[in-house]
């Protein structure tokens, strides 16, 4: 159990760190070199103002009419993104593990809080989960994959929950835990979670687009 | 778990379509397909398609979608799903009967309007990516017969009718003549080099509308202005290649259009009050030719009348008096903005004005748009059903007391007289230019 401990910890966290930060720059490059070889135009209406304003609206909670029409949904989604970026971050064990491993001092969330932050992750995980089942416009749209992508965004917080409390087995759990995160890493540059990568551009994009050419809101 | 691709209920027959199909193979549908994909397509696909979490939030942005009571067929993305999410998928290697459903849900079921990529939160663009769809339906010859015949007339005549080229200056003197009784010294100059405006207009006012040729003759004469219009082809600005796909087309209409303006050397184009056109002009013909704007600066109608009223080059007699509601046509107002330019025309123009809810940029679609109208008859009933959101919004205003519509755009009023008559609405649907000629202050 320890040497698989010392494995997915060391050798395996940074070759998850590392393939998460070379293959997000390669798709963001190769997204770049995409536009500049095919599409050259884009550039040409692209506008800092404009993208920035659409990505302000869609930052911030109901400032788009279709989050307005959602409310539940916007709810859901904002508390899931911040939950889901903040915590893993700021977690006061993982705030531990940077400073000793990176000498990276980060402040760090109560963990009363994080419990809390944490259940919210699974929770908003079972009502996407709930929405795929039930909602037909979702449901048509849904693939298996889908499916695995939440089971893998859920799993870290799952299984950290469980190593966290100690409720049963913790050296199980604890190397489930890190292992789970750590596809999770790896996952977001070549899966649909690199929306996470490409979400600033498409909303750049049509910004600017809106903004530049058509003169009008998108959002 | 995933559904499958389920087929369209009923299977309407085109010969386009039928006829395009017949000739067809596999191999050359997954060629001309991954022609496309690869060849012609870029970041914009690769990155729509990726990022898309398939979450259904643009499924309310979509009239055919709300319309069809709530089918998720009709959604958005539901869309992308039975047509390239499948192609790329099966890298090119679908079957005929996948095409066929692939080409009636992109010519028929989308109208390009882009109000769903206002709904998603990437603001990923359905139109665009059914744009890619109607290429490669285009490229394996499988457009809807109505629309690909106004394609062969443009390609042959440059214009959308198959107008005859003596046949247009005709009109215009037929027109020039008729207005000649209202007010005596009126011209339609033909042919005025370094005039400011060159006007121009769509093939069907000639041919069916034009009177709208007669009015706006009125309105440029009393306004005072230094205009012409084109006795030549390259007087109609409207483009059906732009929906079914024939980008290189597009492209030769609209060179004959910039090139027309050139050679009159005019300073700007004005153009009737027409969406699909101003689209064309304005946002994708010149950007095929390589422009990122036009090469000579276009003026929708609603921005023209906008001047003449401020300018006080056009001035009210008697505002027109029935509550007026306005429907903000995708092309102009999602595609240009001209919502509040248009406001203060009808404000000026009209005693009242009753805003239907939504408007401006989320106003719902005519569902004429985007070619679909001019995929004819066969579809007809496929845009009425599709937008009974369109007269249930209409109802809506009528019932706080609106009885004219006025919708500054060609598609929008064909779509909308259709609504009219199959719901019962029983509006008046006009174009700003119908009140500005019949309320102006005229010699
Ligand atoms: S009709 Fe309009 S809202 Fe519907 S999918 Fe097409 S572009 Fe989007
Ligand atoms: S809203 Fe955007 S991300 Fe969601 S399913 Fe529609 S297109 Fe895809």
């Amino acid at each position: 159990m320890h040497d698989i401990y010392q494995f997915v910890s060391g050798p395996l966290a940074r070759l998850a760190f590392t393939v998460f930060v070379i293959g997000s720059l390669y798709r963001l490059v190769q997204m770049f070199v995409l536009v500049y070889r095919k599409e050259k135009f884009i550039f040409s209406f692209m506008s800092w103002k404009y993208s920035l304003r659409s990505i302000f609206h869609w930052i911030i909670p109901f400032a788009a009419v279709n989050m307005q029409q959602q409310p539940i949904m916007t709810l859901v989604t904002f508390t899931f993104h911040i939950c889901l970026l903040v915590t893993p971050v700021f977690l006061l064990s993982h705030a531990v593990l940077w400073e000793e491993r990176w000498n990276i001092r980060l402040w760090s969330l109560p963990d009363q809080l994080s419990d809390i932050m944490t259940l919210a992750v699974i929770g908003c995980c079972f009502f996407f989960w709930g929405r795929r089942i039930k909602l037909p416009e979702v449901r048509y749209l849904t693939f298996a994959s889908d499916y695995a992508l939440l089971g893998m965004v859920a799993a870290p917080f799952v299984t950290g929950l469980i190593a966290y409390h100690q409720w049963i087995d913790y050296p199980f759990f604890m190397i489930l835990h890190i292992l789970s995160g750590e596809i999770l890493l790896m996952a977001v540059p070549f899966t649909r979670l690199s929306h996470m990568l490409f979400w600033p551009f498409t909303r750049a994009y049509m910004g600017s687009e809106f903004g530049n050419v058509r003169h009008a809101r998108d959002w | 778990m995933n559904e499958p691709v389920k087929k369209v209920a009923e299977i309407i027959p085109d010969e386009g379509i039928d006829a395009g199909l017949a000739r067809l193979t596999e191999d050359r549908i997954e060629n001309t397909i991954l022609r496309v994909l690869n060849g012609e397509t870029g970041a914009r696909l690769k990155v729509y398609v990726e990022t898309c979490i398939h979450c259904g939030l643009c499924s309310e942005g979509c009239h055919y979608y709300l319309s069809y009571d709530k089918d998720p067929r009709y959604s958005p993305a539901g869309k992308v799903k039975q047509t390239l999410w499948e192609m790329i998928r099966k890298k090119g290697r679908v079957d005929k009967a996948f095409m066929r459903q692939a080409v009636v849900i992109a010519a028929t079921q989308c109208n390009m309007c882009k109000r769903c990529a206002m709904y998603c939160p990437f603001g990923i663009d359905v139109a665009y990516l059914m744009s890619v769809v109607r290429r490669i339906t285009h490229l394996l010859g499988l457009t809807p017969q109505y629309i690909q015949a106004t394609a062969h007339s443009h390609s042959v005549n440059m214009n959308q009718m198959w107008i005859k080229e003596d046949e247009w200056p005709d009109t215009l003197q037929w027109q020039e003549d008729e207005a000649r009784s209202e007010i005596p010294h009126l011209r339609i100059p033909l042919e005025k080099e370094g005039a400011d405006i060159m006007y121009s207009v769509i093939g069907p006012e000639p041919k069916f509308q034009a009177q709208l040729i007669y009015q706006a003759a009125v309105i440029m004469n009393v306004a005072g202005v230094n205009w012409t219009m084109p006795a030549t082809p390259g007087w109609d600005n409207s483009d059906m290649a732009m929906f079914t796909g024939d980008n290189e087309l597009m492209g030769r209409i609209k060179r004959v259009h910039f090139e027309t303006a050139g050679r009159l050397k005019v300073k700007k184009i004005v153009m009737g009050e027409c969406g699909h056109a101003f689209r064309s002009v304005y946002d994708m013909g010149n950007r095929w030719l390589g422009w990122k704007m036009p090469p000579i600066p276009v003026f929708h109608a609603i921005e023209f009348y906008y001047d003449m009223i401020r300018e006080g080059r056009i001035r009210i007699a008697q505002k027109y008096a029935e509550p007026v509601t306005f429907h903000d046509p995708c092309n102009v107002v999602r595609g240009r903005g001209l919502h509040e330019k248009a406001r203060y025309v009808v404000n000026a123009m009209c005693d009242t004005l009753i805003e239907m809810h939504p408007n401006r940029e989320h106003n719902y679609c005519c569902c004429a748009g985007g070619g679909v109208i001019n995929c004819g008859p066969p579809y007809k009933m496929v845009r009425i059903d599709g937008n009974r959101i369109k007269a249930e919004q209409l109802f809506a205003v009528k019932a706080r007391g609106a009885r004219t519509l006025i919708a500054p755009c060609h598609n929008c009023h064909s779509g909308l007289e259709d609504i009219n008559h199959y719901y019962g609405l029983e509006m008046n649907i006009k174009f700003i230019g119908d009140i500005l000629y019949q309320v102006m202050k005229k010699p």
